[in-house]
């Protein structure tokens, strides 16, 4: 986006970053179905998940990137589980998974907590005492180590979609091609 | 979900605020039963996924793996647990 003005920089954080153990948590998963507590640790029983932290559902930067990850479908080419969080309610997710034909889970973290353990508080300026995740993704092994993380630092940020394929391409198995 | 990953065996699908779920899910309380909640939607015509489970899209709906049970309607869900888990079993 090319501004003949600054945009806001994010202060620095201390957020996971390649080589460490992704913190973990269980919140309530949405599906296009229902929704059940998960936790990190069950979801990446199986293959990676990249975690893709967004802000609340109906932000236009939300559409964007949910719109992206649809177009790139990064789970018909690699082995990995895509899921989102932001701090909006389960309904608010229900009805954003099906406005933007969201095939991903997105966790629902109101409280905020799972950003303030990756330490990606974006604390949202005119609105009292809420606060988001800012825009950040961690692809995070099976062993619940960090592979590749990337946080916002300005606001607002979108995800590298290119370099996240290139870390997942790097870092996770290829699926079959089907005959 | 439990934190070391382990799904208990009792599935409750259930809608928030639904006073025939929660007489369910106070019956699974008193005989200190691990479940999994699975929220659906207020919507009816939403909940395939019970649809799939038992022909029916009311909740609540459980599924108990310890018995392979499949069931719905609160009366008959509080009924069968009495029996398979209550002190006259």
């Amino acid at each position: 986006m090319e501004l003949d003005f600054d945009i806001i920089d994010l202060p620095d954080t201390d957020h996971p970053t390649a080589g460490d153990e992704a913190p973990g948590f269980t919140r309530p998963l949405v599906t296009d179905e229902y929704w059940e507590d998960v936790s990190l640790s069950s979801l990446i029983e199986e293959d990676p998940v990249l975690l893709v932290c967004y802000p609340m559902d109906g932000a236009f930067p939300a559409t964007y990137i949910w719109n992206e990850l649809r177009d790139r479908d990064f789970e018909a080419t690699y082995e990995v589980r895509v899921a989102g969080l932001s701090v909006s309610s389960p309904y608010e997710h229900t009805t954003f998974i099906e406005e933007r034909g969201i095939d991903a889970g997105l966790f629902s973290d109101p409280q905020n907590g799972v950003a303030e353990s990756y330490d990606v508080v974006n604390d949202l300026d005119g609105m009292a005492n809420v606060s988001e995740p800012r825009p950040a993704v961690f692809l995070i092994d099976t062993d619940q180590t960090v592979q590749y993380a990337w946080v916002a630092q300005e606001w607002p940020d979108f995800p590298p979609y290119d370099a996240i394929e290139d870390a997942l391409a790097d870092n996770c198995e290829m699926k079959p091609l089907e005959s | 979900m439990t934190d070391s990953g382990e799904t208990p065996a009792i599935t409750l699908y259930r809608l928030q605020a639904c006073p025939f779920c929660e007489r369910v899910v106070r019956k699974l309380a008193d005989y200190g039963l691990d479940y999994q909640s699975r929220f659906v939607e207020p919507m009816h015509s939403d909940r395939n996924a019970v649809k799939r489970l038992t022909g029916a899209r009311t909740v609540p709906a459980i599924v108990d793996e310890n018995t392979g049970v499949t069931m719905s309607e609160s009366g008959n869900i509080v009924e069968y647990l009495d029996k398979t888990y209550g002190s006259g079993r």
